[in-house]
């Protein structure tokens, strides 16, 4: 019997893990896939957004505020990719100027700090690249990170202190006595049990369908899907803030920003579709995404651009994340609509749970220690003597296996080896970045598998692109039977 | 911190030509920079023949052409350090390293050359719509899978893109018992050498659908079928044309890049046209002392060719330390006309260097019947050539003697079509 399961190892669940993770509690993550932040978290803008946005008064406008404030130190804690760089909303006409001015009354009243209204000529000594604007509200709070990096980070931490994560579980019931629950998950083709005092649904894009388990959502799940362009870092230097558009009757408008990486990314459009899985790129609306970042900056280069990808926002017909208690027990919190700025407010989120969980009866007790902070060495990012010194102590970091982002064979083998261990090439780049650079692991990841395979003593064939299934080779050629 | 009077980066066909030539004028410090463990860059993973027809006159696979410059390096005292990762190059010719073995150092140069040729394009360089599954590699990737590491990656196949390494591996995957189901060129013709077109696609009786793309790829895990459809004149899929393969596996044989990330570390102007640095005629780039051979300077057809190039910039990189020169600050310029996609080199100096010199261009789409011409900047032809069939995959070759272009700034090399006329 567990004191709280969490299901769902999304920004949410993994940055819940970890707060829950200062407690005197037994504590277990059932994820579906084979890898932490492998649904939506994987696949947005990473925007720590100021908190302009969200309606004054609204739990969305709270947790965005103070959220924000909270990831700074968070990255910093945890060793994750975080850049302040903050973010322009850009006026093109006198209409949008007054909707910049509604944007800044808003973000005063939610609290943002360090909100100002720029005229043409600010925006154009600011951001060169861009085209000409009648004004921007800029916003110096705003930022980005990796948000995969950070649910990744997060979930190493709560499993250092005594979380137990199980991937590969997809929850299909959930039953409440009264007292406690039991949850069934599907594994390898078989049933699973777990039983639990408190259960937190994360589930992300699915958390209806883990809802409906124990009550009637009180919504209803329209996925949304966001396409976007990722470009080389030779085009990362573009733009240096967050760069939107007003929202209007055109269109929430695209986005245009260096990512904590240094890549330029542009997008995303937003489109409802029937299915939570879908996540393919289309020509038409690439076309509509190239088309609309051009009204903010015509200088993009799409030659340089290294990938496509879409995500699914988890979102209803509400404007307000929905963060409660099942109608049929205060021991069941549903987080459910957490769009954007979910990944912003993911901090804030975890508190407010903990607290919601507390006041349902759940007894929390600090540990005497455990460990807050965490780190992944970046050979790329060590000063000349630091990369001489790890060396000496570990060869491994002197073979650089990704070319483009001058990634080493030592940190491939961390990840590997990690509290929450890369098993596939793509968690292998969630965790160090091989294979994110301009060849797109064209030359790294035969080795990558290679690495992963002889860490883990499995055969190659055995090792995945990314989810389940995503095999990558089906088994020796001639030659290669007879070398073996 | 090393000190070298010649420190090549890559040790593929590109810089163990130039080694062994910069040897052979009497540099006796030279150091090649190998980031792999073994020196023969893309000629290991080239396991099928047909190199060597021009350069050795005779016929060799991949690794038998690049043993053969191996050997030459091995009977030198030429240092190669392997396992090796130029992190960067500075305008003062340092250059910043590391290895397992040695850390991270420094090596100090008098001139270098760079060599470290392409990498493929990706999928995401030309944004191929669709999910995105396991199963979508480029042709090279899948090369090495399966010529190096011995493993398959699929067993349906379908191939966009018909570069020659598209080709080379649509016979490779049949002859490991795949099925090839289609090689799809949006082009209206193909970009592989004829010889490859007829001993792997015509051989195996695999289809070749040109001016046709992929415009959907679905899977959710790994690829389960590849959609193709026809393009018009301006390379847009026509709906209405789309036919679809079931298939596992997608290679792509779309292009190739020359690696220059490490120019651009060392500020060397890069030609847009040929991805590469700006060259004189003697295969210095416009940074004094650094020159550039081979796929990084501009994709190349043939390694033959690559070793020619290097030779040359070998042999140049020897003249600059043994009796150092400086180019003029006046060369002329050269400029691509009507039909021409780029020139190697882009300057001739004829203050310094050879009194001939090769020069390599491409042409920008098939041309039946037309005149190679180079005119200077007042009208003056200087060289004018018909030639019958000229072809964006085939690299055209002219020697120019550069005393024609003496009193000249600039001249432009450009395709007149159906002229029959000089």
């Amino acid at each position: 019997m567990y004191d709280v399961i969490i299901v769902g190892a999304g920004i949410c669940g993994t940055s819940l893990a970890r707060e829950l993770s200062k407690y005197r509690l037994s504590v277990c993550c059932l994820e579906r896939e084979n890898d932490v932040a492998d649904g939506t978290t994987k696949a947005n803008s990473g925007i720590v957004h100021a908190g302009y946005d969200p309606l004054p008064g609204t739990q969305m406008a709270k947790l965005n505020v103070v959220g924000n404030a909270m990831v700074e130190q968070l990255c910093k804690d945890l060793d994750v990719p975080y850049r302040k760089n903050g973010s322009l909303v850009l006026a093109f006409d006198d209409d949008e100027m007054k909707t910049i001015q509604t944007l800044y009354e808003r973000g005063v009243a939610n609290g943002v700090p360090d909100l100002s209204i720029l005229s043409g000529e600010e925006v154009a000594k600011l951001e060169p690249n861009l085209n000409p604007v009648k004004g921007a509200l800029y916003a110096k709070s705003a930022g980005v990170v990796s948000p995969w990096e950070l649910a990744i980070a997060q979930m190493e931490v709560a499993v250092q202190n005594g979380v137990e994560l199980y991937l590969e579980r997809e929850v299909n019931g959930i039953t409440w006595n009264g007292e406690s629950f039991a949850v069934t998950a599907a594994h390898n083709g078989e049933t699973e049990s777990y039983e639990a005092r408190y259960l937190v649904n994360a589930a992300g894009v699915d958390a209806d369908t883990i809802e409906s388990f124990i009550n009637e959502p009180p919504y209803h799940t329209k996925p949304n899907k966001g396409q976007y362009y990722l470009l080389d870092k030779s085009q990362g230097n573009l733009v240096h803030t967050v760069v939107f558009q007003c929202p209007s009757k055109l269109g929430k408008g695209v986005l245009v920003s260096p990512t904590a990486h240094g890549n330029l990314i542009v997008g995303p459009d937003s489109v409802d579709q029937p299915d939570k899985d879908d996540v393919s790129v289309t020509a038409d609306r690439l076309a509509f995404i190239r088309n609309a970042a051009a009204r903010s900056c015509s200088k993009i280069n799409y030659r340089d651009s290294i990938r496509n990808f879409a995500g699914i926002r988890a979102q209803s017909e509400q404007d307000e994340f929905l963060i409660h208690y099942s109608p049929v027990t205060n021991q069941m919190v549903h987080l459910a609509n957490i769009k954007s700025p979910g990944l912003t407010s993911s901090p804030a989120i975890a508190l407010e749970v903990v607290e919601m969980l507390q006041k349902a009866g759940l007894v929390l007790e600090e540990k005497d220690s455990y460990q807050t902070t965490r780190r992944f060495p970046r050979f790329r990012e060590l000063s000349e003597e630091e990369k001489k010194r790890i060396i000496e102590k570990d060869p491994r970091y002197g073979r650089i296996i990704c070319r483009c982002e001058s990634i080493t064979e030592g940190e491939i083998v961390a990840a590997v080896h990690s509290p929450v261990p890369a098993t596939t090439v793509d968690a292998v780049k969630r965790r160090c970045n091989a294979g994110m650079g301009r060849c797109q692991g064209g030359f790294c990841s035969p080795r990558v598998v290679e690495i992963i395979a002889r860490e883990l003593h499995r055969a190659p064939e055995s090792i995945c692109k990314d989810k389940a299934g995503s095999y990558i080779l089906i088994g020796k050629t001639t030659k290669g039977e007879e070398k073996a | 911190m090393f000190q070298y009077d010649l420190a090549i980066i890559g040790g593929g066909p590109a810089g163990l030509a130039a080694a062994v030539s910069a040897w052979n004028e009497g540099v006796r410090s030279i150091v090649i920079i190998e980031r792999d463990d073994v020196t023969g860059g893309i000629l290991n993973q080239c396991i099928h023949n047909g190199f060597g027809l021009h350069y050795f006159k005779e016929e060799l696979t991949g690794p038998e052409y690049a043993g053969r410059f191996e050997q030459m390096v091995a009977e030198t005292s030429i240092d190669v350090k392997k396992q090796t990762m130029v992190l960067n190059i500075t305008p003062e010719k340092m250059i910043y390293a590391v290895n397992p073995t040695d850390g991270y150092f420094a090596i100090s140069a008098k001139a270098i050359v760079l060599s470290m040729g392409c990498r493929e394009r990706t999928r995401g360089a030309i944004s191929i719509p669709g999910d995105r599954p396991s199963g979508v590699f480029t042709a090279g990737t899948a090369q090495r899978y399966v010529n190096i590491e011995g493993y398959m990656v699929g067993k349906r196949v379908v191939i966009l893109g018909s570069g020659d390494i598209g080709l080379i591996m649509a016979r490779r995957m049949t002859l490991e018992g795949a099925k090839v189901l289609a090689v799809v060129e949006i082009m209206p013709y193909s970009n592989g050498l004829n010889r490859n077109l007829v001993q792997c696609l015509d051989d195996y009786d695999i289809p070749l659908y040109l001016s046709h793309t992929v415009t959907d790829i679905r899977g959710k895990r790994r690829v389960e079928q590849v959609v193709v459809s026809k393009v018009d004149e301006n390379r847009a899929p026509i709906p209405g044309t789309e036919m679809t393969f079931d298939c596992d596996t997608l290679l792509l044989s779309v292009g190739l890049i020359p690696e220059n990330e490490l120019t651009k570390s060392a500020g060397i102007p890069i030609d847009r046209r040929s991805n590469g640095a700006i060259v004189f005629d003697d295969m210095q780039t416009e940074l004094e002392g650094v020159f550039a051979c081979g796929n990084v300077l501009h994709v190349h057809d043939l390694v033959d060719f690559v070793t020619a190039e290097s030779m040359k910039a070998g042999k140049s990189a020897a003249q600059y330390i043994l009796y150092p020169y400086q180019h003029t600050d006046q060369p002329v310029e050269l400029q691509n006309g009507p039909g021409v996609t780029y020139t190697v080199p882009q300057k001739l100096d004829l203050t310094a260097g050879e009194a001939k010199t090769d020069l390599f261009f491409r042409v920008n789409h098939v041309i039946h019947g037309g005149t190679i011409t180079v005119q200077a900047e007042d009208g003056t032809v200087l060289f004018s050539r018909k030639k019958a069939h000229m072809l964006p995959a085939e690299m055209e070759k002219i020697t120019l003697d550069k005393s024609w272009f003496v009193g000249h700034h600039t001249a432009t090399v450009s395709i007149q079509e159906g002229a029959n006329e000089k």
